[in-house]
């Protein structure tokens, strides 16, 4: 028998169901786990173990009460689950990885936390992330750099990187992340996990904490597509307190019963297969697009010609957005105060204690890019520039369904690798950043593995909504290959 | 471009952040190699491109005009660094 902590989420459920475990079983195996092997990963800010002991133990009662009296089980009655520290968790500490936020516990719940809730999942702990979701390595965070299960002297990726490490490492079957420029697709790939980055305004932002909100987007990471499609449809829908949320159904679920890729146009952008990218990832990802054109899948080569101006256009959007978004941190309604000489004087020295040096950098940066003579130079032509690269998948999607890319140039790199650069460290997202800009989804599976044994992921782009026709591929793909069902040795 | 100390310690101030000097210094080289790296955005002719504000078409919506349940005094007090009397507390904002 599997160790049930290494279940999908689909066993977890069908073991739930029959009754081989109980949420309490399942939820103290993986208490356990995380216990043993969290002090050499470190993919957790805060954990929760009583409230996730009695939540398991009231799912477990309820399951008894519901089936005897022949009604309808919630569709995740008991599965454990981590969450982002950057989405909130009512009464539960969220630090977004930020010394500012250091006490800070929400008196609500995000939507997207709510709908799990509704579903029945019990929540395990707030995972690690690069401060404010700002950064590819977790090394940003307040708490101390998460570690990937791969390779412990590497970084998991960026900024979701507790919530993938939580994944490879069996500490939970799937957990939340976020995506704001490759935040859960880019570390997926470094974990060698499964994660969906879905269509802007497809699930709620609601109490998710803004980082840039023209790009934030709440995502799922999981063992499958399968398993991350299950979760992604339970939190997807439209919200009327998030104002950018939108009023689309959700689709059936893509991967049940897909069998082959009849008909799918899969195209393949030149501009994402650049100078500078590990020859093994190169390899890997077109090793995977094969897969894909073997199960049916027509290949067709493509170009999105203004993709190397989403890191300049991204790095000029999101420190505007953020360095507006962060000014609410002032010291007054929550978040840290610092003994001070009056109001403004508050508001300088909380704000320069609680950030840390990345959030002040992008913070600076928003600032400049948003001021007097120099709004248009910058934040105006990023925004026009934007529309080209949106404008670029509009035109790839009149002949294509999908649009495969590698995610990272390179595997997951080693912990202080890229020093005190900040533009090296930019680089990283180059492949992630064009979906956010564009607000498509964007799904990322792991496609193999480099001489390091280091995981290889892959992405899939596809129209707005079409997150299915993602799950599908992907599904087909992960039917024909077993590289989702590899586990680190740890 | 080179951002100079001067334009650094504005950006601060605006920015509402006390930095330390050393910082400044970090602030002024980082920004200026970021600034130069984003400056390739001038070479493209937008002259005839709209700015996106939003990448779907925004749906302006109205909802029903009903009370609903919000934060209680002491849920939105929780997180505060001071309050008093059902208030948040700060320094004097005149002398």
């Amino acid at each position: 028998m599997t160790e049930i902590t290494a279940f999908t989420v689909k066993e977890a459920l069908q073991a739930l169901e029959t009754g081989q475990v109980s949420s309490l079983e399942l939820t103290k195996a993986y208490l356990e786990r995380i216990q043993r092997l969290e002090p050499a990963l470190h993919a957790f800010i805060t954990l929760t173990p009583d409230a996730a002991l009695a939540g398991a133990k009231a799912a477990d009662e309820r399951r008894a009460q519901l089936k005897k009296a022949g009604a309808a089980l919630p569709p995740l009655l008991g599965l454990p689950l981590a969450v982002k520290d950057v989405l909130c968790v009512k009464d539960v500490r969220t630090t977004c990885g930020s010394k500012i936020l250091e006490n800070f516990k929400p008196p609500f719940n995000a939507t997207s936390v709510q709908k799990l809730l509704n579903a029945g999942v019990v929540v395990l702990g707030k995972t690690n992330t690069d401060e404010f979701a700002m950064g590819s390595s977790t090394e940003n965070s307040a708490y101390g750099v998460t570690h990937n299960p791969w390779d412990t002297e590497r970084v998991p990726g960026g900024s979701s990187g507790g919530s993938a490490a939580a994944v490879a490492a069996c500490f939970a079957p799937a957990a939340l992340g976020t995506d704001t420029g490759g935040s859960v697709r880019q570390p997926a790939s470094f974990c060698g996990v499964t994660g969906i980055k879905p269509t802007y305004g497809r699930v709620s932002r609601y109490g998710l904490i803004a980082y840039g909100s023209s790009l934030d987007s709440v995502g799922v990471l999981g063992r499958s597509a399968e398993d991350v499609e299950t979760i992604f449809r339970l939190m997807a829908g439209f919200d009327p307190r998030d104002a950018t949320s939108l009023d689309r159904p959700v689709d059936e679920p893509g991967c049940a019963g897909a069998a082959d890729l009849k008909g799918l146009r899969v195209g393949v952008p030149k501009e994402y297969f650049i100078e500078g990218i590990q020859p093994e990832v190169e390899a890997r990802v077109r090793e995977a697009i094969q897969v894909l054109a073997a199960q049916g899948a027509q290949i067709v080569e493509i170009s999105l010609p203004h993709t190397s101006y989403a890191l300049p256009v991204y790095y000029l959007i999101a420190p505007a957005e953020a360095s507006a978004n962060l000014a609410r941190y002032d010291g007054v309604r929550f978040g840290l105060r610092e003994e001070n000489n009056g109001v403004i004087d508050m508001f300088m020295k909380s704000r320069g204690k609680g950030f840390g040096p990345e959030v002040k950098r992008r913070i600076m940066l928003g600032t400049y890019a948003l001021s007097a003579g120099y709004y248009d130079a910058y934040y105006g032509q990023a925004q026009k520039v934007r529309t080209l690269i949106k404008a670029d998948f509009e035109e790839a999607f009149k002949s294509v369904d999908v649009v495969a890319a590698p995610i990272a140039p390179t595997t997951a790199f080693k912990i202080g690798g890229h020093g005190d650069d900040p533009l090296a460290m930019y680089l990283e997202d180059v492949f992630t950043l064009p979906a956010n800009l564009a607000g498509v989804p964007g799904l990322a599976f792991p496609v193999g593995f480099d001489a390091q044994k280091l995981p290889v992921g892959m992405q899939l782009m596809g129209r707005p909504f079409e997150e299915r026709t993602l799950f599908r591929a992907a599904h087909v793909y992960q039917q024909a290959t077993d590289f989702h069902k590899q586990t680190p040795a740890i | 471009m080179t951002l100079t100390l001067k334009e650094v310690e504005h950006i601060a101030l605006l920015a509402r952040l006390e930095l330390t000097p050393e910082e400044k210094e970090r602030y002024q080289q980082q920004l200026s190699a970021i600034l130069d790296h984003v400056a390739q955005l001038q070479a493209l002719d937008t002259s005839s491109i709209q700015t996106t504000s939003s990448v779907l078409p925004p749906q302006a919506r109205l909802r029903e005009d009903e009370v609903r349940e919000g934060l209680t005094t002491s849920q939105a007090l929780q997180n505060a660094p001071a309050a008093e009397k059902d208030q948040f507390r700060v320094p004097p904002v005149f002398d």
